[in-house]
């Protein structure tokens, strides 16, 4: 329930953001943190909780690649 | 230190037994997939806890879910695991079958677009969650205000991570650790878990959700117990700030406040549920829903979920309690102990 999948922001407007997940690209509300295009953002429920330097977000997708498989 | 040399020490630890507990059910599904338990010592005991907001829903809730959902003119909007909770009389995706409108949601904003979109029905969300998902809904209601929609009722059942682990504490003095969840712990920081520690005298460690970082926390849990600490930490800095995000706090208290919350299996836990303040239409009635179908006397969920027993160790588990067909909170949802142990147990 409280997963959470990195994505990169492409494109800020107002408290919205557009951000890339591996090519699908989502509108995702920014109201709770700050980020700028090219920074990842942690998304939960369509909502960015956390940015993340990138290194860390790629990390991130390789785990929650593999738990997707058994749950 | 390297992960090579964390598992080796972990392996040959021949201290006493110690019972360390995970409250985040992704958290559950790593271990599992990552074949921890056989990495470490046998004498180092792995146990299941509270680690989902829709496994813990009572009846009541699903009923007030169910009601809108049959209303004409009414869409009940929800997360994928809430459909499948039994009610009093089936759970929603049951009762999808005998009429009701009852629909999946990829967040809330897009409860607040479709309200948007169509006026002339009335959508109800399923408000589900902990502290990582209450924000997302506020920031929902902030949103629909700013529009002017009507037509956009959230019935919550908001539940809250710290005085579950208290209750835990209380109750089952016997575990000696905590492994923290990361992105309850993305909200609220490290300050709720350091007062825990200081109040229980035990580690709570915030871990994030790769092997060799749930090995790292666990390997601190039982340096820090060898060495008579108990310090709370946060080996998911990649993510989590000390602090938490502090926006996401403040718009928590804006539009929040505690209450008593019904958690199923444990029982009503003071303070442990947000109820959404002075929000007028907005708010879908959302106390006081705490009557929980009866469970069988052979359900031992109360037992998995405080990790007095595993999963395999309840009578009913994989018989009359399965996946396809629950009973106990546990088995509900996809990220609930027993549901996990199930689709992963030795055929």
């Amino acid at each position: 329930m409280c997963i959470a999948i990195p994505g990169k922001v492409i494109s800020l407007e107002g408290n919205k953001a557009k951000v890339d997940f591996s090519g699908n690209t989502v509108t995702v509300n920014t109201g709770l943190v700050d980020p700028k295009p090219g920074q990842y953002v942690l998304v939960h429920a369509g909502c960015a909780i956390e940015v993340m330097e990138k290194e860390k977000a790629e990390e991130l997708l390789d785990i929650f690649a593999d738990l997707e498989e058994i749950r | 230190m390297d992960t090579a040399t964390v598992i080796e020490n972990l392996k040959n630890y021949d201290g006493p037994e110690l019972k360390l507990m995970e409250v985040c059910g992704t958290h559950t599904a790593s271990i599992f997939k990552s074949g921890i338990r056989s990495m470490i010592s046998p004498a180092i005991k792995l146990i299941s806890g509270p680690g989902c907001p829709v496994c813990v829903t009572p009846a009541a809730y699903i009923d007030k879910c169910a009601g809108y959902a049959m209303k004409k003119d009414h869409i009940l909007l929800t997360f994928g695991d809430m459909m499948k909770v039994p009610g009093t009389e089936g759970s929603l995706s049951d009762l999808k079958g005998r009429g009701a409108s009852a629909e999946l949601m990829y967040s809330p904003f897009e409860a607040v677009e479709r309200a948007a979109a169509h006026p002339e029905t009335m959508f109800v969300v399923a408000a589900v969650g902990f502290e990582t998902t209450a924000p997302a809904y506020a920031l929902a209601i902030e949103d629909a205000k700013e529009r002017g929609i009507k037509n956009l009722k959230f019935v919550t059942a908001l539940k809250t991570v710290v005085p579950a682990l208290s209750l835990i504490c209380e109750n089952q003095p016997d575990i000696d650790g905590f492994i923290c969840p990361g992105h309850v712990s993305v909200i609220i920081g490290i300050k709720p878990y350091e007062r825990l520690a200081v109040k229980y005298k035990k580690p709570f460690v915030i871990a994030g959700f790769e092997a060799e970082h749930i090995l790292a926390v666990i390997y601190d849990i039982v340096r820090q117990i060898k060495k008579g600490e108990a310090r709370a930490k946060n080996l998911y800095g990649n993510a989590v700030r000390e602090q938490g995000n502090i926006k996401a706090l403040h718009i928590i208290k804006k539009h929040f406040e505690e209450g008593p919350a019904m958690w199923r299996g444990l029982g009503i836990i003071d303070g442990s549920g947000l109820y959404l303040k002075n929000e007028g239409s907005f708010d879908g009635g959302s106390r006081g829903l705490d009557a929980d179908i009866k469970l069988p006397g052979e359900c031992r969920c109360k037992d998995v979920i405080v990790g007095r027993i595993n999963p395999d160790e309840c009578p009913m588990f994989a018989k009359g309690c399965r996946p396809d067909a629950p009973w106990g909170p546990c088995m509900v949802s996809g990220e609930g102990a027993c549901g996990i142990w199930y689709r992963n147990r030795k055929a």
